[in-house]
């Protein structure tokens, strides 16, 4: 009922932190969306900052137009999606972590399990489990 | 069946650990509690003392854990060093997902270390660090930022840690986790200062394949929306906890001044209508929560050496706490009430138990059975700043009569005097609901004599007129039920929403073949066998005693009669020995 797809052109953006709560649930969404109830797939990160009541650091993928993440990869397992951000070709990745490392904002993430990165698609699944309008969905021009 | 069934067991004497994997219990006893009450029974020391290497803390988390909105609490067994027999406490902020995440379904911590350590728990195993620089530090916010700065996982771990009054051995210190949630009840902080064990950070972030993808997702979108949409979780959502000031108090329920009154005058001022008015800075939530019940309030306070310079402080505030240091003090004046909350968090005390104490304390000193000799301060109802230094007596102990204190309100008023006006149910300080029978049986026959095994504040208010019998049978139905909530293991204010019928869904996503009636049972079997294990510690049901107090302030049900309570209690006793002896027959 709440899985929507069709991810194109579209871009996961932080409306407001502020309203964070620290919930996680967007967290767990992002797992389910691919099988898996836990955390080690998820492409989103809730933090506090410095503690609870300092409230949350939301770390998203930006959609970057120009992603640092695709010109670091070594052997283009990374490809530029349409209207931002990039697609991640599992089968040509060999887990070297420069795309991680090349995120200024920790918005690659690592599934330890497969030593494969965990990169945002902007589906927009989260946001339907956000019950605080911190997590929104933008539509965004080619 | 989807469960992780993995225990991680430390020894904190030899500082080794080892994983097994004991799917025979999580398949039997489903986890959290169910798991943790037999895992104790293994692991502990019988008749230990509390403090001695034998006394064993279990944590467990369940099958619904990281699967499910609301499934957000570890269930914490350890023997309490309050009552002296089976303690258990509940909590949430990260604790449950960083378990869950680990990989973990339980851990079991045994022995004494001999300096003070903390642990730093991962997939991997634990880390075994040296806590000198942390033992002592006066505020249990500097030791979860150290902490927090420098430790791995943020976002994806939870910092339990104890405060100077663990340290110290107050009976009912409690564990802190993520700053604003707590074991509190029952003394689980002075277990861990008798285990030297300052700290414990768990990370991880492991996941599970979930096989029947589509039935979990739509089982997952159902309590989701009941969550959020049904109105359900409306109470806790919105003004949290605390919106039960006003009703309570309306009802001429909420214990005021040691319970020598049952409505506060200043009620309006420690509501949680004028505290989210006027002083709620943020709301949070736990882990896997859409709710966040959790109110930040902020206390700003000038510098008086130094003008436009501003501290800030935030305080977490919930209906136990406004009432155990709030109406029980007779504290009105919220700056102040809330600087006291704050203190007792710097402390790292038990709230409730905090309050009554000092309510009890109040009163035996305004009675003459105290002297300013023994209580160094002026106690004396709303002075807040009096309470703030005689919390930091407790935890400093530097006589004879804080000695006492802190070893709990029974303790104290049987060295004192007092024990008429002593409230204490089983050893364990009362629970801020004077709303009829129900309430007061249930924390006497509770197993951890709170108000939270069997809720009859709750009864009190729904239904009237009914016999002793009937409220113990309700009170034990509703306790076995809680069980299960527990074993699975999911918040109780969304009790709600866990119904029978959506565990049983819940459930069936994962594989599990239990219908209503079998989780029943097991609720009912899990219940017996702590009874059973409360009996194997020297509990004796008939020596169990109402504090006379309650019966001197009418509740909305008119004065309590002692002798219906005691036909209450007679029954349970009866109810208790059928237990014991199908137990023992059991063996």
């Amino acid at each position: 009922m709440y899985l929507k797809l069709d991810a194109k052109l579209k871009r996961l953006v932080i409306i407001d932190a502020e309203r964070c709560v620290g919930c996680q649930l967007c967290m767990f969404a992002c797992s389910r969306r691919l099988g898996f109830a836990g955390l080690d797939k998820s492409a989103i990160n809730v933090k506090s900052i410095g503690g609870f009541e300092r409230g949350f650091t939301v770390v998203v993928c930006r959609a970057c137009i120009d992603p640092p993440c695709l010109r670091a990869c070594p052997v283009d397992a990374l490809r530029a999606r349409d209207g931002g951000g990039v697609l991640l070709d599992l089968s040509k990745c060999i887990g070297c972590r420069f795309c991680e490392r090349a995120c200024d904002i920790g918005a690659v993430f690592w599934d330890d399990s497969m030593n494969k990165p965990v990169i945002c698609v902007h589906c927009g699944y989260c946001v339907n489990y956000c019950n605080f309008k911190v997590l929104g969905i933008e539509e965004m021009n080619s | 069946m989807i469960n992780q069934s993995n225990v991680l067991y430390i020894d904190l004497g030899r500082k080794s650990f080892y994983v097994k994997n004991r799917s025979d219990l999580f398949d039997k006893w489903l986890g959290g509690v169910g798991v943790a009450l037999q895992l104790y029974k293994e692991e502990a020391v019988k008749s230990a003392n509390p403090f001695d290497p034998g006394n064993t803390i279990v944590f467990a988390v369940g099958p619904l854990t990281n699967l499910y909105p609301l499934a957000s609490k570890v269930v914490a067994v350890f023997k309490s060093p309050l009552t002296g027999n089976y303690g258990e406490s509940h909590a949430g902020g990260r604790s449950a997902t960083a378990i869950r995440s680990a990989g973990y379904g339980a851990i079991v911590i045994k022995g004494v270390s001999d300096r003070p350590i903390y642990l730093v728990i991962s997939d991997k195993g634990v880390q075994f660090k040296d806590a000198a620089t942390l033992w002592g530090m006066r505020s249990t916010f500097t030791v979860g930022r150290v902490l927090r700065e420098a430790l791995p996982g943020a976002g994806l771990r939870t910092i339990m840690r104890i405060g100077r009054a663990g340290e110290k051995l107050v009976r009912y210190a409690c564990v802190i986790t993520e700053t604003y949630r707590h074991f509190g009840r029952m003394g689980l902080g002075a277990v861990f200062g008798s285990k030297k064990l300052k700290a414990l950070i768990i990370h991880g972030k492991s996941s599970i394949y979930m096989p029947k993808i589509k039935i979990y997702r739509d089982t997952y979108d159902e309590v989701y929306k009941l969550a959020v949409k049904s109105g359900l979780m409306k109470k806790y959502h919105e003004l949290g906890t605390s919106m039960n000031v006003l009703s309570i108090n309306a009802l001429g329920a909420l214990p005021t001044r040691n319970l020598s009154e049952a409505k506060f005058e200043g009620a309006e001022q420690i509501s949680g209508e004028d505290l989210a008015a006027k002083k709620l800075g943020r709301r949070v939530a736990c882990s896997h929560c859409p709710i966040a019940c959790i109110h930040l309030a902020t206390i700003r306070e000038p510098y008086p050496d130094e003008p436009y310079f501003y501290k800030t402080t935030f305080v977490s505030y919930d209906y136990e706490l406004l009432y155990s240091l709030g109406s029980m003090l007779g504290i009105s004046d919220t700056s102040g009430l809330l600087k006291l909350i704050d203190g007792v968090e710097v402390g790292g005390l038990d709230a409730i138990s905090t309050g009554v104490v000092l309510a009890w304390a109040t009163e035996a000193y305004k009675k003459g059975l105290i002297k300013l000799g023994d209580s160094l301060v002026d106690l004396d109802w709303g002075k807040a700043d009096a309470y703030r230094e005689a919390v930091k007596l407790i935890i400093d102990q530097p006589n004879e009569f804080y000695k006492a204190l802190a070893m709990g309100v029974d303790y104290a008023s049987k060295i004192y005097g007092g024990s008429e006006f002593a409230l204490s149910f089983g050893g364990n300080e009362m629970p801020g609901y004077h709303t009829g029978p129900a309430a007061h049986i249930g924390y006497l026959i509770g197993s951890r004599h709170s108000h939270l095994d069997a809720a009859g504040y709750s009864i009190d208010q729904k239904i009237k007129n009914l016999s002793p019998q009937e409220i113990v049978d309700k009170l034990i139905e509703e306790e076995s039920w809680r069980q299960i909530l527990s074993s699975l293991v999911v918040c109780y204010f969304a009790r709600g929403i866990y119904e029978p019928s959506i565990v049983k869904k819940a459930l069936n996503a994962l594989g599990y073949e239990l219908d209503e009636e079998r989780l029943k049972e097991l609720g009912r079997r899990i219940y017996e066998d702590k009874q059973a294990l409360k009996a194997s510690e020297g509990f004796k049901p008939y020596e169990l005693r109402f504090p006379e107090r309650i019966f001197e302030v009418p509740t909305f049900h008119g004065s309590i009669d002692k002798n219906y309570m005691k036909a209450a209690l007679e029954y349970y006793s009866q109810i208790f020995n059928e237990i014991i002896k199908k137990s023992s027959n059991l063996k």
